[in-house]
């Protein structure tokens, strides 16, 4: 290895403004998806699990990870996906939950993925609170999200499913 | 065979039926009854080329010949696959499409379910990650069929037809070769024969709420073990594969 030797916590902070293409308020770190960097004389491997398989956004990240950490003049870099244990919405934080809802979606209900279908009706109007709101679909623009409409303020919004 | 072979055919088997399965359903892309159902099924598409992806290479690393995802997806023949003759038939009308999907997730429901305790690890941490996407494909297509099944005496008729015509591709699910034995004995492989009478009495109960009949066990097609394939296989894989046969090593 060559030059400066960073410390897991360097690259860990500067790891922490990559974010998730799909919802670019809520960084990888806030997701859940951030597990681990391990330093060893072979370079730096970033430890990542995937939200969903087919996720297009996971290719997305992994070149954004890159190419930060070139420009930091940390290398080499390797990205590894592990699936066990698998990302659950559970691992998404509080602080990434408000800033989803900020941005529009409806972030998805603490602990219920073991009965996902029951969490669906219940789901609030990230734009007015209300949680007189109808399911339209349960598959959206991307795999994470369902669709939803309000019938109180009447505004159309997208879920992030429990998962 | 060996416990590395036998696993290279058993992992490959896998990635071929959520590939094969997944190319079928991205044919509904813009082609649906409506748009909610476009993403439904493009959606389900995602989720299998993302496992397809997984297990492919997967397998690519258990045969150590340094075959990535892609070459194993793009540069095999038919011959050379190994999926179910089921998620290869033609997506026919929509109802042929929904009771094909039933079957294949009620499967994949109680097949992932045990998978999760498989005493290999990549196939146990694979399986957990698709049983969560497999629920939402199976409360999808049950709906469906249901809603179909119950429906105007058009959607019934061919509701009840799909399921004549695609019952005798259902048989193969459970067929066991040396490779599952060797694995199951191994406790890596899942002993399909357990899973034979919950698949069943699951379908009854879906088809007794669409007011359908189960139909009676015939003659059940088979030969996609030995790489033998109905006639759909190959057109469907010159398309998939047109691209990387015709400019070999295009990168996106
Ligand atoms: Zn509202």
């Amino acid at each position: 290895m060559v030059g400066h030797m960073y410390t897991k916590q360097e690259v860990l902070d500067y790891l922490s403004v990559i974010a998730d293409p799909e919802i670019p308020v809520v960084s990888i770190q806030e997701m859940g998806m951030l597990q681990d960097v391990i330093i060893s004389d072979s370079g730096y491997e970033v430890i990542l699990t995937p939200t969903y398989t087919g996720c297009p956004a996971m290719s997305i990240i992994e070149a954004d990870i890159k190419a930060l950490l070139q420009e930091k003049g940390i290398s080499p870099v390797k990205v590894t996906m592990v699936y066990s244990p698998a990302w659950t919405t559970d691992w998404m934080n509080d602080t990434a939950k408000e800033k989803m809802r900020q941005y529009g979606i409806a972030p998805p209900m603490h602990s219920s993925c073991g009965n996902m279908f029951m969490a669906e009706q219940h789901v609030h109007c990230p734009h007015c609170d209300s949680a007189d709101t109808n399911l339209i679909s349960r598959f959206g623009a991307t795999a994470c999200k369902a669709l939803y409409k309000c019938n109180t303020c009447k505004e159309p919004f997208e879920y992030f499913k429990c998962h | 065979m060996t416990k590395q072979e036998a696993l290279f055919k058993y992992t490959l088997r896998l990635g071929d039926n959520a590939l094969i399965l997944s190319q079928r359903l991205s044919e509904w892309c813009s082609n649906a009854p409506f748009i909610e159902e476009d993403l439904a099924l493009t959606n389900f598409a995602l989720d299998m080329i993302g496992r397809s992806q997984a297990l492919l290479k997967y397998a690519g690393e258990l045969e150590g010949l340094n075959r990535t995802e892609d070459m194993l997806a793009y540069r095999r023949s038919e011959r050379q696959y190994y999926n179910n003759l089921l998620v290869e038939q033609p997506n026919g009308d929509f109802a042929v499409t929904m009771v094909r999907q039933l079957f294949i997730s009620v499967f994949e429901k109680y097949y992932y379910t045990e998978m999760q305790k498989s005493s290999d690890e990549m196939l146990a941490a694979i399986a957990a990650k698709t049983l969560k996407e497999v629920k939402y494909h199976l409360a999808h297509a049950e709906d469906w069929v249901i809603r179909l099944g119950d429906g105007t005496g058009e959607s019934h008729y061919r509701t009840q037809k799909a399921i004549d015509d695609l019952w005798m591709f259902s048989g193969e699910l459970f067929e066991m070769d040396e490779v599952d034995s060797k694995l199951i004995a191994e406790g890596i492989a899942i002993d399909l024969d357990k899973i034979r009478p919950l698949w069943k009495a699951y379908i009854a109960n879906v088809f007794n709420n669409g007011a359908l009949q189960i139909p009676q066990d015939g003659y059940m097609q088979t030969g996609s073990r030995q790489g033998i394939h109905t006639e759909y296989l190959g057109h469907l894989l010159s398309e998939m594969q047109y691209l990387q046969r015709a400019y070999p090593d295009a990168q996106w």
